[in-house]
């Protein structure tokens, strides 16, 4: 009942530097641990500096996926070596908007390896003042709607990408709307009366 | 068609891929190329073609003044890419996979088009559009235009809670109501902690896998008649409608049912419900054979269906294509099998793979499928545990009536059940289920309180409709439409 | 409806009944099926519920053949302009059906994505409630129709807002 999501006064005011003193990643639940049983997690962690990871269970169920942390800079080659490596299914691209927290937008990637049965969540975050994530697009061709989609509905650009036009708004649309300083956009419907002219 | 573009006074080359290039040219230039071809009736076809760009416009400015979004003939940005940024093709056709796009450098721009599919066409399964370049009968270039049914389902789940969440989800695919509810539940359960009993279980395997059913049997009836089989349209309906009679009875509604819930489901089984499946099971199956009857060794069926809308397993992995798409061309992915959500490991059935990856395999593994379903469904009826079908937490299940009346407790959670709605710890989530079109997956991100921060969703269609050059690239226009139905996108799938 | 009270003369209630007699019963549905209403508009016209009883099968796929349209579904605000164009290109007479609360109101999702009412975009002759309505509410919704067209006049004006 406390949250203003959706609001338009919500965003009145606050602007990114204010909200600047936040944690600076908000995954708390991630750590630094020794590597996981996972060959392939393992190989990822130890290739690059700064991934952080966790291991999480789906529910009512055995199976496992792994939530990584990366940074922005070792996104695409994070990405081609998790293909290379085995985790070459595409599945998902997911961009958020952690509103008060500092690195603003989060974009995770879902990648899945059929031949070894594991999956991966891989997140990372980039600031207010510069939404920019390098494209994926070269790395997998899957990447091309759901990149267009981020941009149209959050507004992170993927410099590199070939067509990073809107995708489900009109073109003409102005803002995105999955922003959380974006209103919802709802208007009180009028139930009118049955002409009487027809 | 073939001389709507005039060359004379237009750079050959990216102009014409404009749709309107026709409209910009001088009218004295077109005469001049009329009578250049035709020198004996020159003076008519001028007179026509005045005649007929006279009624376009009247046409187009009386629209735009009765209704001002009318008659946006400029495509803006959806337009397809000029001919010269090549790299853009390399991606549409996948980079790791072989580029099997081809460009014959002496076809002239005359002889290439720019053809339309939809929004509003009768045979794309919602209103999707496809902006294709022809050559000839022969398509070169495939580019899905989606966001016709963009409804903001992702925005709205914002703003409603978890509780209201299932009526929001369900109609996202809405002909797989029960999977959307049931991975959205389980994503919410998944960040909650908590587990549900095993008759929640069993319920929810046996309405997800029913659900399968019906949506196969809709897949048969509209593929059907789109390559011209139109008594599979009256044939699968007619199955289908057993299917929704028992949703019906069991949920109280025909399609969006909001039945699976976070903690559960939403009512018991009906009085009667084993005769209703028992029933069901004898009627698909033997409709099912009447399809194998009717179309498996029909020749105008396998000539439109065999070796058309090829995708190869390397294809379908860099686009995310999972589902039936990804089985028919050959592998045997199932997340049933590989991550097995709800008990359903415990039930027997097999996944059925083709080798082609062709139409035709498509619609034997979906056969096959239905077949499969009715079996679990079968296994679920025989082996229904007892007991509640809810998560007895009260944080999550309202009371029952009777208790309100009984404890003081119960009121009050009742009372913060339905102003406040279920709270979810911080966390982020990811949880996928096997859907009738591959990977329904829901990742959801939660700050605490009583609704989603943030909802995204893994849609089948969505990555289905982005595979679809892939599948249609050099092959015939009229093979596009059997492509199309079956890749068996739902256009609510993919805009939300 | 037609709110006509004036006593008509023979003639014309003659010829205008046998008009409306004609148009009631031969309307051919323009098949422009949007999201859910879409599903169950096609059960409607299958076998089980069987929309022929009423003259009203044909589904035509071309808008020019077209004198009804049944709006199937929620209207985006990218479909608005295509929706508007598909009723422009129907002949005359023609009439809308609103199928379903998101065609007629925007259902459950009042937000920025869609057409709170596709009236606003096109005159509606009927509106038909339910999310989505059963094949038994929209045949209810035309066969109300039918009769709003067997008491109405021969000229109509549509297209206006």
């Amino acid at each position: 009942m406390s949250d203003q999501v959706g609001t338009p006064d919500a965003a009145d005011g606050l602007t990114e530097e204010s909200l600047a003193e936040g944690d600076a990643v908000s995954e708390g639940a991630m750590s630094e641990r020794a590597l996981p049983d996972s060959e392939l997690v393992a190989q990822l962690v130890s290739s690059f500096e700064g991934i952080t990871y966790d291991i999480r269970s789906y529910a009512s169920s055995d199976a496992t996926y792994t939530m990584l942390y990366v940074p922005v800079a070792d996104w695409v080659a994070f990405a081609t070596m998790a293909r290379d490596i085995g985790f070459d299914t595409f599945i998902d691209l997911a961009a958020v908007d952690h509103f008060r927290d500092a690195p603003r937008f989060e974009v995770a990637l879902n990648l899945l390896s059929m031949d070894t049965n594991e999956r991966i969540v891989a997140s990372t975050r980039v600031p207010y003042d510069h939404p920019v994530v390098p494209t994926l697009t070269g790395v997998f061709a899957g990447a091309n709607f759901y990149e267009r989609e981020a941009y149209d509905l959050i507004g992170i650009e993927f410099p590199g990408h070939p067509d990073l036009t809107r995708i489900l708004l009109p073109d003409d649309w102005e803002g995105h709307p999955l922003r959380k300083d974006f209103a919802v956009g709802a208007i009180p419907v009028e139930f009118k009366a049955g002409s009487s002219d027809l | 068609m073939t001389d709507v573009h005039d060359t004379s006074d237009i750079d050959a080359g990216e102009d014409v891929l404009e749709e309107d290039a026709a409209d910009g040219r001088d009218p004295e230039n077109g005469q001049d190329a009329e009578n250049g071809q035709d020198q004996a009736n020159g003076e008519d076809t001028a007179s026509v073609e005045t005649e007929r760009r006279h009624l376009h416009e009247v046409w187009v400015s009386g629209t735009e003044e009765r209704f001002p979004f009318s008659a946006a003939t400029n495509e803006g940005a959806q337009e397809l890419l000029p001919r010269e940024e090549d790299p853009a093709l390399a991606i549409q056709a996948g980079v790791a996979v072989e580029d099997d796009y081809v460009t014959e450098p002496e076809v002239s721009d005359e002889e290439r088009q720019i053809i339309n599919m939809g929004p509003q066409h009768p045979s794309t399964h919602g209103v999707l559009r496809l902006q294709m370049e022809l050559e000839g009968e022969t398509i070169r270039r495939v580019k899905p235009i989606v966001g016709y049914l963009h409804t903001g389902m992702e925005k709205t789940a914002e703003v409603l809670n978890y509780a209201q969440g299932s009526t929001n989800v369900t109609r996202m695919d809405y002909l797989a109501p029960f999977h959307n509810e049931l991975v959205y539940s389980l994503t919410v359960e998944q960040l909650l902690g908590i587990d549900v009993p095993e008759r929640a279980n069993a319920i929810r395997v046996l309405m997800t896998e029913l659900n399968r059913v019906s949506s196969h049997l809709l897949w048969a009836a509209t593929m059907g008649m789109d390559i011209g089989a139109l008594s599979m349209m009256i044939y699968g309906w007619r199955e289908r409608e057993v299917c929704l009679d028992f949703f019906e009875k069991t949920t109280g509604l025909r399609m969006n049912h909001n039945y699976i819930r976070p903690g559960g489901v939403a009512a018991d089984l009906p009085d009667g419900w084993e005769d209703d499946v028992d029933n069901l099971i004898d009627v698909v199956n033997e409709g099912v054979s009447e399809y194998e009857e009717l179309l498996n060794e029909n020749p105008i069926f396998l000539d439109r269906t065999m070796g058309v809308g090829v995708i190869t397993p390397e294809e379908c992995k860099q686009y995310g294509v999972t589902g039936p798409i990804a089985r028919a061309s050959g592998l045997a992915w199932d997340l049933r099998k590989a991550a097995p959500y709800s008990g359903i490991d415990q039930y027997e059935f097999d996944v059925p793979t083709g080798l082609h990856g062709d139409v035709h395999d498509r619609y034997l593994v979906r056969i096959a499928e239905i077949r499969e379903s009715l079996r679990i469904v079968a296994q679920v009826k025989e082996s229904m545990p007892r007991g509640d079908y809810r998560n007895p937490d009260p944080k999550v299940t309202p009371p029952p009536r009777k208790r309100i009346d009984e404890s003081m407790e119960a009121l009050i959670h009742h009372f913060k059940l339905f102003t406040e709605g279920i709270v979810v710890p911080p966390g982020t989530a990811y949880q996928s289920v096997e859907g009738p079109r591959g990977e329904l997956g829901c990742y959801l991100v939660s700050k605490g309180g009583a609704r989603p921060w943030r909802m995204h969703w893994r849609a089948p269609s969505f990555a289905a409709v982005q595979a679809l050059p892939a599948m249609m690239t050099d092959s015939l226009v009229a093979d596009v439409v059997a492509a199309l139905a079956s890749a068996d996108p739902v256009l609510g799938d993919v805009d939300r | 409806m037609a709110g006509v009270s004036k006593e008509p003369g023979f003639l014309v209630t003659t010829l205008e009944k046998g008009v409306n007699w004609a148009r009631t019963n031969s309307m051919w549905p323009a098949s422009f099926g949007l999201a859910c209403c879409a599903i169950e508009m096609m059960g409607t016209g299958a076998a089980h519920n069987d929309l022929a009883r009423f003259g009203m099968e044909v589904f035509r796929a071309s808008p020019r053949q077209a004198d009804l349209m049944i709006v199937a579904g929620r209207v985006s605000q990218k479909m608005a302009p295509v929706l508007r164009q598909v009723y422009d290109q129907m002949a005359e007479p023609k009439w809308v059906i609103s199928m379903g609360a998101c065609a007629s109101s925007g259902g459950m999702f009042n937000n920025y994505a869609l057409v709170q009412g596709v009236d606003q975009v096109v005159p509606v002759d009927m509106y038909v409630p339910g999310c989505p309505p059963g094949p038994q509410s929209l045949m209810h919704g035309i066969l109300s129709l039918q009769q709003q067209i067997m008491d109405g006049e021969i000229r109509r004006s549509t297209g206006v807002l």
